[in-house]
């Protein structure tokens, strides 16, 4: 950004060469606060974690609201009582999730690096509070906003529409038209405000550059500097032939899981934004540890699914150890030399093994609670024997 | 258009009449000129190949025909400057201004490349000398033998082509074809701790006669007296004329051999021009040169560096401005706003700056600033740089030894301490400069710095296919996983028979009397 500013004052454009990739919102909003930086990192950290204390406090109300509605209409099987969530266990919940947020050791480092990671944050927190408070217009505004800063929130539009309309009460079938009506409403109130922001961009700096700036590079991948994602080595050991085929099989890998889980989670759409945020920042093109810090701070609000989680042991080791070796592995092939990139390569694809796993591993405890809470807790056969649970 | 083809090579002729060429500049180095030990350079060029030329305004793309002349002179030159494409060509603003006559500068029509890996060696220099109208059968070109010619320190052959004047009223204009050839011999090295040189230990040939076609055939050997004492050395055979000239601000002393003249040969069927030095040398003192840079990169790393260029001014009164042109490849990411300039301590702010950023595989940074620089000072420049990952087929065959970094080039009018005149072309075409002067009072100078090498982080070349299956098993790792959870549903598990080897080992028990699996 510091560079993007120096070659505006210099009277080029900062989108000439292949330094910035910044939207010029964010240079204009530097352009005055570029003197108290470390002042701005840390109040967006404080405002992202005070928006998802209130949030969660919110959707807790929602979900002891629903489990109440589901108890009185007898969904539930008898002997779940241990499984049934309590407002005295929940009560603590949004102060760990603001607590895991601001004290993750990741979103600390990224607010020292300053980097811009923790505005995109702030920004998606602000798009889940006002979904969660059913405010449509903000919430579009704000997925608008989040959108236009980096492309993959797009995805999160499915949740965020599923989650406003099981609020209006809203069946979701496709032949309802209640449904197309109020999804048409917010799908136009989202796209209205992503023009809007796009054409203030365009005055802002009177061209058109930033678009293949910021968003041809988000999906044209061309820069190959190691982070902690896989897109950077796949592309550096590419074969030029195959190279075109495999960014588009890249991209579509992370807008293509939001259809089924929409289909399969249409129940529990925070919990699918949850997922689709988890996925956004383990396949975006060029992830940090900021968005990983974002995701892992929804993990207090399901606590509740501890008991059902197979591998948390050794997915908590795997994640801790490699977050440890990413920087010596860095330093031993950058600066002592005596490691090769191929070292650093393999802490990525660990990390990012641990990371699905993670994910999958909730989403199966999410699941399999679910099965537990309408089939009851201790199950029998016909002839008496305990069964085992299987996905079939 | 060309139409004579008597002394001037078709070769050339007809490539500067179809691409619609004003100017053309080659140079291929091999070495560095070190300033401190040599002293100043008549004509210096940039270590590798440089190409610079101004098209005329009638050419309408002149991306394409510059691409063109490229690989013609490398088939010309045998030399490698078809690698000359958009990703080591630059358009100047300031330097490289028209050496030639030129009404109206648009510095669209200029485009300046270097190649700073290129390495020259016999085979540019048979094509250079094919362009002399004898060729090297007579004149002074016999001397040029590649063997003796290529075992020294440093070797610049350049040619310069560019429009003149026919005469001095300017009626007719011509073009001038200027082929430079610049050695530095080590004979120190190479003549037991003695200095003395002569033209047969050089080049391992004398002079017989002069090229038929020429008007002007000479050598000329520096004499110039050093602290004004005489006597300090002798050249046999004792020259006929002795010619004065000022050369870069500095009064020299020649002595002038006329191989036109009929005199010369009188003796003796060859010239073996010979130099002794009377007293022994210890240190040479060779005067500082007004203006000379140095540049070095710094860092450690792999990951980030610093370019910092030192210009030294030792005029003892006298500022003058210079104007600095750096090409940096883009994948070595130049951030401006580490720019410093410091002069004496105090920060220096350059009265133009033109930057233009670099895009990834399109184009290199260009950065031309005009510094100030106070008389009698040090400015150092330095800016920092990240280094970029490229793809495996974009490294050179040996990716270790590094990539290089251009010469960064200084053009400035260094004013001179003594008075110059200007000096008449038919008299003496030596000391007629390539670069035109305003006024007596100062000559123009270009200089070039060092290239540099820096590395760059290097992918594992032998695993393409390794990393890619690594990558995609991750991939299908999470595909697997998020279809199973999304496709099946929990089922209470029927207890199952048993698979083929239960059943085999629960016949084996039987026939064991054993109970069963």
């Amino acid at each position: 950004v510091v560079e993007g500013l120096a070659l505006l004052d210099l009277g080029v454009s900062p989108y000439s060469g292949a330094i910035f990739h910044e939207t010029p919102l964010i240079i204009y909003l530097f352009h005055f606060l570029i003197e108290y930086a470390e002042l701005v990192f840390m109040i967006t950290d404080v405002l992202t974690a005070v928006a998802l204390y209130l949030a969660i406090q919110d959707f807790n109300k929602v979900v002891f609201k629903k489990q109440k509605l589901l108890i009185e209409l007898d969904k539930y099987a008898p002997d779940v009582a241990e499984l049934i969530r309590t407002p005295m266990e929940m009560h603590y919940i949004p102060l760990k999730v603001a607590l895991f947020y601001l004290l993750n050791p990741y979103t600390v480092m990224s607010c020292v690096a300053k980097s811009t990671c923790a505005i995109n944050n702030t920004v998606i927190a602000f798009f889940i509070l006002a979904t969660i408070k059913g405010s449509a217009f903000l919430s579009a505004v704000f997925l608008a906003l989040a959108t236009y800063q980096s492309l993959y929130p797009l995805t999160l539009f499915a949740p965020a529409l599923l989650y406003l309309l099981q609020r209006q009460f809203i069946p979701i079938k496709l032949k309802s038209k209640s449904f197309w009506l109020y999804s048409m409403q917010y799908a136009s109130l989202y796209l209205c405000s992503l023009v809007v922001i796009i054409c203030l961009s365009f005055f802002l700096l009177n061209s058109w550059d930033f678009i293949p700036s910021v968003y041809g590079f988000i999906l044209s991948v061309p820069d190959l500097t190691p982070n902690i994602g896989l897109f950077w080595y796949f592309f550096a050991e590419m074969f030029e032939h195959f190279s075109l085929f495999f960014v588009c099989v890249f991209q579509i890998n992370v807008f293509f899981y939001t259809i089924p889980l929409a289909i399969k989670l249409k129940e529990h759409p925070v919990f699918f934004m949850f997922v689709q945020i988890a996925i956004i920042s383990i396949f975006k093109s060029y992830p940090t540890v900021g968005d990983i810090a974002l995701y892992m701070a929804f993990l207090p609000v399901w606590s509740h699914l501890y008991r059902f989680l197979r591998n948390i042991f050794i997915l908590s080791c795997v994640l801790i150890v490699c977050s440890l070796l990413f920087p010596v592995l860095w330093h031993l092939w950058i600066y002592a030399g005596s490691a090769n990139s191929n070292f650093y390569y393999a802490i990525t694809l660990t990390f990012n093994i641990g990371q699905i796993l993670l994910i999958s591993d909730y989403f199966y405890a999410f699941l399999r609670r679910e099965y537990y809470l309408t089939h009851g807790l201790h199950l029998t056969r016909q002839d008496g024997t305990e069964p085992m649970l299987v996905l079939k | 258009a060309v139409s004579h083809y008597r002394l001037f090579p078709k070769a050339l002729g007809r490539l500067v009449s179809a691409l619609g060429v004003r100017e053309l500049h080659l140079a291929l180095t091999q070495g560095f000129w070190r300033t401190q030990a040599w002293g100043q350079p008549p004509l210096q060029a940039p270590a590798g190949a440089e190409l610079w030329v101004w098209f005329q305004p009638t050419v309408t793309d002149v991306d394409k025909a510059w691409k063109e002349l490229s690989n013609i002179l490398s088939g010309i030159f045998c030399a490698s400057l078809n690698f000359i494409d958009s990703t080591n060509t630059v358009t100047p603003t300031a330097s490289f201004k028209p050496l030639g006559l030129a009404n109206g500068t648009d510095h669209h029509l200029l485009r300046y490349a270097v190649l700073p890996r290129e390495v020259v060696c016999t085979e540019n220099l048979t094509p250079w000398k094919k362009l002399l109208p004898c060729g090297s059968k007579a004149g002074l070109a016999v001397l040029l033998k590649a063997e003796r010619l290529f075992h020294s320190s440093y070797h610049s052959q350049a040619v310069h082509i560019r429009p003149i004047c026919r005469d001095a009223s300017c009626l007719a204009v011509s073009w001038e074809l200027r082929q430079t050839l610049t050695v530095v011999f080590d004979t120190f090295s190479s003549g037991q701790g003695k200095k003395d040189w002569s033209l047969f230990k050089m080049f391992s040939r004398t002079l017989t006669d002069a090229c038929p076609l020429a008007s002007q055939s000479k050598v000329y050997v520096d004499i110039s007296p050093k602290n004004k004492e005489k006597e300090l050395l002798e050249v046999t055979p004792p020259s006929a004329s002795v010619h004065e000239a000022i050369v870069q601000g500095d009064k020299r002393t020649y002595a002038v051999y006329d191989l036109l003249s009929p005199s010369l040969f009188n003796t003796s069927r060859s010239l073996n021009v010979q130099l002794k030095w009377k007293r022994p040398q210890d240190s040479s003192e060779l005067p500082i040169p007004i203006l000379h840079a140095q540049r070095y990169v710094s860092g450690y790393g792999l990951q980030a560096g610093e370019i910092s260029t030192l210009i030294y001014n030792t005029h003892p009164y006298r500022a003058f401005p210079v104007i600095l042109l750096e090409t940096v490849p883009w994948y070595l990411r130049l951030y401006v706003h580490t720019l410093t300039i410091i002069t004496k301590g105090k920060e220096n702010k350059p009265s133009y700056i033109h930057y233009q950023p670099a895009q990834d595989r399109r184009r290199p940074h260009l950065l031309e600033m005009l510094i100030q620089l106070p008389a009698n000072s040090v400015t150092k420049i330095t800016i920092q740089f990240e280094r970029a990952l490229l793809k495996w087929t974009e490294y050179p065959p040996d990716p270790n030894h590094g990539f290089y970094i251009s010469s960064s080039v200084l053009s400035a009018l260094v004013p001179s301490i003594v008075a110059m005149k200007d000096v008449d072309m038919e008299q003496s075409p030596l000391f007629t400069s390539l670069f035109p002067s305003s006024d007596g009072s100062s000559y123009f100078v270009r200089l070039y710095t060092e290239p540099l090498l820096v590395n760059l982080p290097t992918p594992d070349f032998s695993m393409p296919y390794n990393v890619i299956c690594l990558t995609c098993t991750v991939v299908a790792v999470c595909y697997g996983s998020f279809y199973n959870l999304l496709t099946r549903t929990f089922h209470v598990e029927e207890p199952s028979r048993g698979g083929l080897a239960k059943r085999l080992a629960n016949i084996i028990r039987k026939f064991r009397g054993v109970p069963p699996l």
